[in-house]
């Protein structure tokens, strides 16, 4: 029973963000509208971590494999692939390690800058 | 092949089976092209390809591990939850990082666009590849791009994150659980994020965070973008 009851509540909060979906006109999916939703409802204590965190992990724990039948997907658009595979493949590459590059040492920058001030603080006080 | 008409177990089988055969390969060699999401796509089409088996025919099968990918992002808001202190004390941090990498993306993907002459349609099509899927059409449909084609391009993006992210972050030293989870996420959405939770818990979760912050913020800016080419 507890699990079904954990899948319960993730089921209405995933119905709940796609009802936002249909009814707001913003390219937001319903998994993202259900995603802050239920952090949300978190926060505010409405829900317990326990009511959801079994079932929660699991899903998260197997979610790699849902992605499978979308990555499969691309046979599907080789044909409209076909010409342009070379650049899609070159620029998906180069714009994926210039992202992940310029967040990661910019968040990181900053991260550290505090930590110092913080140390700073620490030694003044001191 | 008659018989996997009549059956809906095989396509989830084919995708468990050489998902869990490629990450054992990856364990043993830890070579990067046995990461497992890229080796199952990889042998899942070649085994429809062989045995001549329509991709909607595997869908209807497979569709299933589709089905349950809305509650699962829906369940990315728990380990979020569970690091909210560090949510609070880095808010300034993740915000910079995510904005500041989506403006790095979608910059030189114009370049990108300058260099092979796009069409314009061509460059918004290409414009929301790093956000995900759902929000990405919504993106190229807005701006006349091919949410068909946009589809792709982002799962392509995903794979590509999924399996170099842990090698950029060592090659440019970010080594801050926090920045390294909101650069997979801003990079690479949620299957980069599937990626950054085997890593750790707070790279998980700060990944998590970045698919909607980067998500939103590629969604104004790509509109701002739009009018750049």
């Amino acid at each position: 029973m507890k699990y079904i009851k954990q899948f319960l509540i993730i089921v209405f909060v995933s119905f709940l963000g796609e009802l936002f979906n249909c009814l707001i006109p913003l390219p937001i999916p319903g998994s993202i509208y259900g995603m802050i939703l239920m952090f949300i409802l978190l926060c505010s204590g409405i829900l317990k971590l326990e009511q959801v965190k079994k079932t929660g992990k699991f899903l998260l724990d197997i979610m790699p494999i849902m992605f499978i039948p979308s990555a499969v997907g691309i046979m599907s658009q080789f044909e409209q692939l076909k010409d342009i595979w070379f650049q899609i493949i070159l620029i998906t590459i180069t714009t994926t390690i210039i992202t992940i590059a310029i967040t990661g040492l910019s968040s990181q920058a900053i991260i550290r800058w505090k930590k110092r001030k913080e140390s700073k603080k620490n030694e003044c006080s001191e | 092949m008659n018989v996997l008409n009549n059956t809906v177990y095989w396509a989830v089988f084919v995708n468990l089976g050489t998902y869990y055969l490629g990450k054992i390969l990856q364990e043993k060699t830890h070579m990067i092209i046995f990461n497992p999401l890229l080796f199952s796509t990889v042998f899942t089409i070649l085994f429809l390809l062989i045995f001549q088996i329509d991709y909607d025919v595997y869908y209807e099968n497979a569709d299933c591990l589709y089905y349950i990918l809305t509650p699962a992002t829906v369940c990315l808001s728990i380990p979020l939850y569970e690091q909210l202190h560090r949510l609070k004390k880095n808010i300034l941090a993740i915000f910079i990082g995510v904005l500041s990498g989506v403006i790095a993306c979608l910059t030189s993907i114009l370049l990108f666009a300058l260099l092979f002459q796009w069409t314009h349609t061509m460059y918004v099509t290409v414009l929301p590849k790093s956000i995900t899927a759902a929000m990405a059409m919504g993106v190229s449909e807005e701006l006349g791009g091919i949410p068909s084609l946009t589809v792709p391009i982002v799962i392509m993006t995903g794979i590509t994150g999924n399996i170099i992210a842990e090698k950029i972050c060592k090659i440019f030293k970010i080594t801050e659980p926090i920045a390294k989870g909101v650069a997979i996420g801003t990079a690479s959405h949620a299957m980069g994020t599937a990626k950054a939770m085997e890593i750790g818990e707070i790279e998980g979760a700060m990944s998590s965070l970045s698919i909607a912050v980067s998500g939103t913020i590629t969604v104004v800016m790509a509109t701002i973008f739009c009018n750049f080419y």
